[in-house]
């Protein structure tokens, strides 16, 4: 696999490159592939798998209760991901627009919370949002509200976490093809008369797209995948993709059923990719 | 005419510099309630009842077990972790930038993944892998599921330092009559050196604070930080977890500002270094 084809000598590409292949096609790839494989066997009788082939898992996606939740899953993540779009994309820009200097120390501000325990992060919003906390207070107190609204477990506040916790990551490739964007090409579109929306339209949000498409993938594809974010704002009762997928390897041990779920959401991360890929470079992807 | 637009631009810039003072907001507040929480003079964390200093003393006087050893685990994890990634990472990154082979284009694909898909389906199809092969889950298999996410991002961080400039100095090396292991240890390295120190930053941070790897591949035994603090949420969090985990970000933050504070020595040193070799070369030729 390592035989170099411009020297002669192998052993520097073998040193180099072999760890990081091996790893990958062992600890990725063979994964990759068996749980593919799982999803089309039998589901053992005390749990674990039983290796015959069937299409029971898939069928049992279908089955309304399991479709209403990845449908739910697929709406929460959509709103999580344009929530994220349309809130980072002008704070990505005001921050591009900075000199490099105050752009670094910017960047740096957004980054020193997410060295906070992301769990804890989301906690501090259950004790704000609590039925006696600061904002129930509050509204009580302003006369917006006149009992106490149930904010925790509920969906509410599930997609105010989602999107507080995935902002960031929608906001650091947005704001890298921003700044890149060249100042030159924003005065030639406004010297040939072009309006500022106009430009925005067919020059700025164009030549920022595949940033944009990079924050629509680190958002919606994690937001649809994670269970913890749900674990600790939705105490058990809201239940996502991710969820299901962890139920299925705890306490129901349905590996067949957990492996289709996880093959459904490489599948979705596929289609993305690929769409990626028709409009940029898959290699220009920011993913810091 | 004029100072009106100039009124203009003075008012979109406040307006649009409260705007990023709002989305800061949304990412310091739950850090301060979370400082703010440590200071709770409450059994658990449900609502303020008054402050107290109590929950750092508790907290260093190791009363509570399972925190420093969940702690202690996963630090031990991220230091691992760490190092594998950032070796794994940074001959990835040059090999596989300098190196031509068969499958590279494969490797290239499959160094994409774990940044894409789900956490939880990598987890999962590896537990699946280390249940069927029969290796026992622990701080081993932990380790392997955190370097398989860490070494991706260490590999383009380290892709991204490599330029011309390291290919042309080591051939310079070369020419120089310096072995390949020499001038990968005295120029290579040191030329991406901002490179591997990112990569070791963003490894760590990856795994201390990973939930997903960490929950599905332990043993039922032992567990990282994050997955106690998961599993405590169920009745309620304990004032010192909050102690410990603000400790923790000011042990970062201030970690990184010494860190920045060198590089920023570094480079006012080599300024200064170039100047004066800039001053004897004019004198040599004056």
């Amino acid at each position: 696999m390592t035989a170099p084809k411009k020297r002669r000598n192998p052993l520097p590409a073998i040193a180099q490159a072999g760890p990081v292949s091996v790893w990958m096609v062992l600890f990725v790839t063979v994964p990759m592939l068996f749980i593919i494989y799982i999803s089309f066997m039998s589901r053992g009788t005390f749990g674990g798998v039983e290796y015959t082939p069937t299409l029971t898992s898939y069928e049992t996606l279908a089955d309304v209760t399991y479709f209403a939740v990845i449908l739910k899953s697929l709406q929460v993540a959509v709103v999580t991901t344009a929530v994220c779009l349309l809130l980072g994309y002008p704070f990505a820009y005001y921050i591009a627009r900075k000199s490099a200097d105050v752009a670094s120390r910017l960047i740096m501000l957004l980054m020193i919370p997410l060295w906070t325990n992301s769990l804890m992060r989301l906690n501090a919003w259950m004790l704000l949002f609590q039925t006696n906390g600061p904002v129930n207070k509050a509204l009580l107190a302003l006369g917006i509200v006149q009992s106490p609204v149930k904010f925790i477990y509920t969906d509410a506040l599930v997609l105010l976490g989602l999107i507080t916790n995935f902002l960031p990551f929608a906001v650091l490739p947005m704001y890298s093809s921003i700044e890149k964007l060249q100042k030159a090409m924003l005065e030639a579109s406004a010297d040939l008369g072009a309006t500022p929306a106009t430009t925005f339209r067919k020059v700025t949000l164009p030549l920022t797209f595949p940033g944009i498409f990079s924050a629509i993938i680190l958002t919606f594809i994690p937001a649809l995948g994670t269970y913890t974010i749900t674990d600790m704002l939705g105490g058990g009762k809201v239940l996502y993709i991710g969820n299901i997928i962890k139920n299925q390897f705890g306490t129901i041990r349905n590996w067949p059923l957990g492996a289709a779920l996880s093959v459904l959401l490489l599948l979705i991360t596929a289609l993305l990719i690929f769409l990626y890929s028709r409009f940029a470079k898959i290699e220009d992807m920011e993913v810091l | 005419m004029k100072n009106k637009k100039l009124l203009r631009q003075r008012r979109n810039a406040f307006w649009s510099a409260m705007y990023a003072a709002v989305i800061y907001a949304l990412f310091y507040i739950p850090v301060l309630v979370m400082i703010q929480f440590s200071f709770n003079d409450a059994k658990r964390n449900y609502s303020w009842e008054g402050f107290t200093t109590q929950w750092y003393g508790k907290l260093f006087s190791f009363g509570n077990h399972d925190l420093w050893e969940s702690l202690v685990y996963s630090l031990v994890i991220a230091v691992a972790a760490t190092v594998i990634s950032v070796v794994v990472g940074v001959l990835g990154g040059i090999g596989l930038k300098k190196f031509e082979f068969r499958g590279k284009k494969f490797i290239n694909l499959m160094l994409y993944v774990p940044i894409v898909v789900p956490e939880i389906v990598l987890a999962v199809s590896m537990l699946i892998i280390f249940m069927t092969v029969g290796i026992r889950l622990g701080m081993g298999t932990i380790v392997i599921g955190h370097c398989t996410f860490c070494i991706p991002y260490a590999v383009v961080t380290i892709k991204g330092r490599i330029s011309g400039d390291n290919e042309t100095l080591q051939e310079a090396s070369m020419d120089l009559g310096a072995n390949r292991v020499q001038t990968f240890w005295r120029v290579t390295i040191p030329s991406i050196m901002p490179g591997i120190l990112s990569a070791a930053f963003l490894s760590f941070t990856l795994s201390i604070d990973d939930v997903i790897m960490s929950n599905m591949l332990a043993s039922a035994r032992q567990s990282t930080l994050p997955v106690l603090i998961l599993s405590v949420n169920r009745t309620g969090i304990t004032p010192d977890i909050n102690a410990l985990t603000t400790l923790m970000v000011l042990v970062m933050v201030a970690g990184m500002l010494v860190m920045s504070g060198l590089q920023r020595l570094r480079r006012k040193r080599e300024a200064r270094e170039m100047a004066e070799a800039e001053q004897r070369i004019s004198t040599l030729r004056g």
